[in-house]
């Protein structure tokens, strides 16, 4: 345990370290702006001028105004204490303490990250539903049928190749105008990131048993069903779960890029909200959010994993 | 032709003790087309194997052992020649349930018990499910497993997982027993224990039974007829009808009849190398 934790600690500590001393060059032009309002001295000459210097330079010649860097009210790059004030604030101190919170309301308040981060996770698990679902049966087709072997994975590749930036704002609008709003969208773009990992992953499982195991069923006159449910299914347990991991984070990123667009709650729409308004610890605290529920949601994955695989007495 | 009268589980499929072989291979021919040219893995082989014979097949690797094995479990198509099975053609007879089949890996699945193992192709064949816990005892213990069907195939030695394996090619009643170097993975000690375990099998369940092997001890050890066979193309040299008794403890092998049958055996395969 000790020896996995040291070093995690050690990357988290040197990360923090970097984004502290990034913060200041990045924040340096606005801290001089409001300090020359406010009266004050400013190495640089007028804005404009400032606008030719490094950063750097600024930050040197400005050694008493620069961390103020570290606690502006709307920093260019919030500081990371900013961001976990913003974090704590948005979640237990909007729905602990807050007039519209959870404790007051019996209800999630529509400005706490909680709320947004569960829009957020039904659309991801709808999607990785629906895309692990896809996957599987593509696989199954790809492996029992000749002809889909041939035609299915050069699409798939294809479908991956198109940014879904791109693609996600097409699907929304095309959906809106057949009057599917809400979850289904944001699912359906979903699940198009997360189908294709389990395609990948169970066509490798499926064809995991070997001519042995596959000729012993033929010795048993084993229908191709039998064999898919007895020998193929089993066997691509493991494989199946890798890419679950993948999928169920793609679903995810795929959720939050089609709540960008909409502005009807979710993380990403946060992230987008906040960067209207300037508020950049607001983006930052749904980041940490996503990647907090992202971490989750792998996790989860990596727990069934172990539970299935223990149920199906693969040693410990 | 068994003078042993022990008959009892023989009556399965009831053809029994008629003249009509098991096995009946006239001019069988089996010419692979590879993209180095035609392998000629099988050259007019015949072969007659009547109800109740142990039949060794030895010869050096790529003679066509595995080939021929296959051919009678209708994993693979003869490209001329005659080949029956219980009278019936190869395809007939698997889905008849003629034979069980033994590789040389166990490939017990490793998500399965050793009894869930052994039930599965009972689950395939659609067994009912008490029926199905009866055949998996009984197998069990034939092949000296009791009380190991809870086990996984990892808990088990090398040894055990091939009687296992053994028991579920026994587990639905086929007369015949196909086995492909089923011991060949195994240390020379483990070996000869199973070879006596199952002489005795062998003798109890009175299954037609062709044995693919490397090793001539073996080979004379446990069968009523030896094939040699040698390579390019794969053919038959010698047939031995082999004159041991039935009952055979383990030092037969140092008896004159024992060494007389292993040389005419050494001699059959030599005879295979010098032709070619
Ligand atoms: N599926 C196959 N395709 C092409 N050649 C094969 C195939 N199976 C076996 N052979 C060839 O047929 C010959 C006999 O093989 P095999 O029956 O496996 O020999 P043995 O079991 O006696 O070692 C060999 O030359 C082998 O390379
Ligand atoms: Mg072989």
């Amino acid at each position: 345990m000790r020896r996995t934790v040291l070093p995690v600690l050690a990357v988290v500590l040197a990360i923090l370290a970097l984004w502290y001393v990034a913060a200041i060059p990045m924040n340096i032009r606005e801290v001089l702006t409001e300090a020359e309002r406010a009266g004050a001295e400013v190495w640089g000459g007028t804005a404009p001028e400032r606008q030719d210097r490094s950063a750097w330079a600024l930050v040197v010649r400005n050694p008493d105004l620069a961390p103020a860097g570290w606690s502006q009210e709307r920093p260019r790059l919030p500081a990371p204490h900013q961001v976990v004030r913003e974090l704590y604030a948005s979640t237990i101190g909007e729905e602990v303490f807050g007039r519209r919170g959870f404790v007051q309301t019996g209800e999630f308040s529509n400005r706490s990250l909680i709320y947004h981060a569960g829009v957020t996770l039904g659309a991801t698990l709808v999607g990785f539903l629906i895309g692990a679902a896809a996957g599987v049966l593509l696989a199954v087709g790809i492996v029992h049928n000749r002809a889909m072997d041939m035609s299915v994975m050069p699409w798939a590749v294809i479908s991956q190749t198109i940014p879904i930036v791109a693609l996600a704002p097409m699907i929304i609008v095309v959906l809106n105008s057949m009057g599917v709003q809400g979850l289904l969208p944001k699912a359906i773009i979903s699940a198009y990131l997360s189908f294709f990992p389990v395609v990948v992953g169970m066509v490798k499982g499926l064809r995991a048993p070997d001519q042995m195991q596959l000729d012993l069923m033929h010795t048993w006159s084993a229908s191709g069903g039998e064999t898919l449910r007895k020998l193929r299914l089993p066997a691509s347990v493991p494989y199946l779960f890798a890419s679950l991991k993948i999928a169920i984070a793609a679903s995810l990123v795929g959720t939050i890029v089609g709540e960008l667009p909409v502005q009807r709650g979710g993380l990403g729409a946060r992230m987008l909200a906040g960067s209207y308004y300037g508020q950049t610890a607001q983006i930052w605290a749904a980041l940490f959010m996503a990647a907090i529920l992202a971490a989750l949601l792998v996790w989860l994955m990596g727990w069934l994993e172990r539970r299935t695989l223990r149920a199906m007495g693969v040693p410990a | 032709m068994s003078p042993d009268g022990s008959t009892v589980m023989a009556n399965a499929a009831s053809l029994s003790q008629t003249a009509a072989p098991v096995i009946d291979a006239r001019g069988v021919n089996l010419v692979f087309e590879t993209a180095d040219g035609p392998v000629q893995a099988l050259k007019d082989v015949s072969l007659s194997v009547t109800k109740g014979e142990f039949v060794s097949f030895i010869g050096p690797s790529g003679c066509g052992k595995t080939t021929f094995l296959r051919c009678v479990a209708a994993l693979e198509t003869p490209t001329s020649g005659a080949l029956t099975v219980n009278g019936m053609i190869p395809d007939q007879a698997r889905r008849a349930r003629a034979y069980g089949y033994v590789f040389q890996a166990a490939g017990l699945y490793p998500w399965r018990t050793i009894a869930g193992n052994i039930r599965l192709p009972l689950e395939i064949m659609g067994f009912p499910r008490a029926e199905q816990d009866a055949r998996v005892d009984r197998v069990l213990k034939l092949v000296d497993l009791a009380g190991f069907g809870r086990k996984y195939p990892w808990q088990l030695s090398g040894g055990m997982q091939q009687r296992a394996s053994i028991a579920r090619a026994l587990a639905f009643d086929a007369d015949i027993l196909l086995m492909d170097e089923p011991f060949g993975a195994l240390d020379e000690i483990v070996r000869d224990r199973l070879n006596e375990e199952l002489l005795s099998l062998w003798a109890r369940t009175q299954k037609t039974t062709l044995f693919v092997t490397h090793s001539i001890p073996e080979a004379v050890y446990l069968s009523t007829k030896i094939v040699v066979m040698s390579p390019r193309p794969g053919r038959i040299t010698d047939i031995i009808d082999s004159p041991l008794p039935r009952e055979r403890p383990l030092d037969i092998r140092e008896s004159p009849e024992f060494l007389a049958v292993a040389h005419r055996v050494r001699e059959g395969l030599r005879a295979g190398h010098v032709e070619v």
